[in-house]
């Protein structure tokens, strides 16, 4: 069953392109991932599922509902964390929540608490004195508090230490495996391989692929910076490299593979200093769909 | 109710400052009335020597004198009409375009809240204030004509229908505001908005006494609820009244449709 049907989506903001003919579908108990650069229009997208934005053309059914005229029913069962969270700057975190849970049919007294102790989130102080990293846990406690079946995550981890966006993944992991479909942009390819099932990819407004993580899970790319005096450019024409650039003193390279491989081949270089990273989305599909 | 529950909260304490400063004000009126009463023949007299266009800016042309409590009052209440209109309207501009501003539409509206919900939880929030509000206006005007009259006579239904007109009145402003808050994209000082429309309404109304004209009284509720006209009849100006419902319905109406469709952006 498809838990999120989306049937050739626009929406122009006047003249402005928001997204264009965006149709995919999301299965029930899946980790769904949507990715595309900043810009692209994947919060457009969330936000026209959620109904807080209105599309210009075709539609969007969740739970085989219209989102838009069954918006306030098909809620009840969502679970929504944008990527920058407000919130009542007065209240009490425990207000908050408390008032969060008032909109839903359950009683979310008990989940609320157990969320809380997780996150490690003290509830008994004010909104306006949380750090950002604090009010994004009032965030997750409160889109989680009432065990959503569809659970929607706008670049969920942005403001989040490595430790805490472990454990924010974990808690989603373990409500997927209750049975929540789990729907969840992002601009950084290793969190959504770390994660998704399927995923779609989306830039400029369009959609240019629906894939199974299976078929992007081999791709690794990194972004690797060497820097020396004496660098020696063939030593870093093995396998897997791409798109090498030299410059005095710095050779800058694309590496796709074994990781092992690619130190043991550097390593005979006399390196000054290199620095490995995760290359940003656009470059990846740069390579990937040359 | 719980958004109204929320919303009224956020109320509480506005009220409370405009409830005091109204019966303050008052108050602080009527403490000189006895000496206006003593002499009513220099009073009136006085009163005669000054410019009639002065006077009818002033909405002293009702033919109340100014000695009597009616009349009196009728001078007064203007000062409490442009504080009924400031906070009417800042609650106007406030209520539908503050979560936006604040950036907590995102949390409001991904709950499973119709936005027709939303929208009349946060209308009668505002109402409920500013019924509270005419409630202690009344309470000061009554209070306050008691305390201070000295003797002299008023009449409690004629005063009655006046504190009715403040319902409407608020109405208007409240209103109005909502519709001209969901029309423009953001509204970026709620203050300056309501200070504007206020004494705009204001300045128009002075403006129509003095120099005439019809239409310019048409839009200003000033015109549509004249405490002189009221005190003096124990009625409303039909006519004006009735614009002035006209308005308000309107207003409340599109401003309902507008905010139904609104798009609500992210930052």
């Amino acid at each position: 069953m498809n838990v999120i049907e989306i049937n050739k989506l626009s929406k122009y903001y006047g003249k402005a392109r928001g997204i264009i003919d965006v149709s995919f579908n999301v299965e029930e108990g899946e980790i769904f991932g949507f990715i595309g650069p900043n810009g692209a229009g994947k919060s457009t997208t969330i936000r026209t599922l959620l109904s807080l934005i209105f599309p210009t053309s075709g539609s969007a059914t969740i739970f085989g509902k219209d989102c838009i005229k069954y918006g306030p029913e098909i809620r009840q069962e969502i679970g929504y964390l944008p990527s920058e969270v407000f919130y009542y700057d007065k209240m009490k975190v425990i207000d908050l929540l408390k008032y969060s849970a008032s909109f839903y049919k359950k009683d979310c007294t008990k989940r609320t608490h157990e969320l809380a102790e997780i996150m490690g989130l003290d509830l008994k102080r004010r909104i306006e004195d949380l750090s950002y990293g604090n009010k994004k846990k009032v965030g997750i406690v409160q889109g989680l508090l009432h065990e959503p079946k569809l659970i929607m995550l706008d670049e969920p981890t942005s403001g989040l230490d490595p430790l805490m966006q472990q454990k924010f993944f974990d808690i989603i992991a373990e409500e997927n495996k209750k049975g929540a479909t789990v729907f969840f942009s992002s601009h950084i390819l290793a969190e959504v391989q770390a994660l998704c099932n399927r995923v779609a990819i989306i830039k400029e407004g369009s959609i240019i692929k629906v894939e199974d993580m299976n078929t992007l899970g081999d791709v690794h790319y990194k972004k690797v910076i060497v820097k020396g005096d004496q660098l020696n450019e063939s030593g870093f024409s093995f396998e897997g490299v791409t798109e090498r650039k030299a410059e005095a003193g710095k050779i800058q390279f694309y590496y796709n593979g074994d990781i092992n491989r690619m130190i043991k081949a550097i390593s005979s270089e006399k390196i000054q200093d290199i620095l490995i990273e995760e290359p940003s989305l656009e470059e990846i599909f740069m390579h990937y769909y040359k | 109710m719980n958004i109204f529950m929320y919303e009224l909260k956020l109320y509480r304490k506005s009220v409370t400052i405009w409830s005091i400063s109204i019966i303050a004000l008052l108050s602080m009126f009527m403490t000189f009335y006895s000496n206006f009463a003593v002499d009513t023949a220099m009073m009136d007299l006085l009163l005669e020597n000054y410019p009639k266009e002065l006077l009818k800016a002033l909405g002293m042309n009702s033919g109340l004198s100014l000695s009597s409590i009616a009349g009196y009052l009728a001078f007064l209440f203007t000062f409490v009409q442009i504080c009924l209109a400031i906070q009417s309207s800042f609650y106007g501009f406030q209520v539908l375009s503050v979560e936006e501003r604040e950036l907590t539409a995102d949390f409001l509206m991904t709950k499973p809240a119709s936005r027709r919900r939303i929208f009349i939880s946060k209308f009668m929030a505002a109402f409920a204030g500013l019924l509270t509000t005419t409630i202690c206006t009344g309470i000061g005007i009554f209070g306050s004509i008691l305390l201070f009259r000295d003797g002299h006579p008023f009449e409690p239904d004629k005063i009655f229908v006046l504190l009715s007109s403040i319902v409407f009145f608020q109405l208007f402003f409240l209103s109005v505001g909502m519709l001209i808050s969901v029309m423009i994209k953001k509204i970026r000082s709620v203050l300056s908005f309501s200070m504007a429309l206020a004494f705009g309404l204001y300045i128009l109304s002075a403006l129509q006494k003095i120099i005439g004209g019809k239409i310019l009284g048409i839009i200003t509720p000033f015109n549509h609820f004249e405490a002189g006209y009221i005190l003096k009849q124990g009625k409303y100006d039909t006519v004006q009244a009735a614009i002035s419902i006209g308005i308000i319905i309107v207003s409340l109406i599109m401003s309902y449709i507008l905010y139904l469709r609104r798009n609500i952006h992210s930052l």
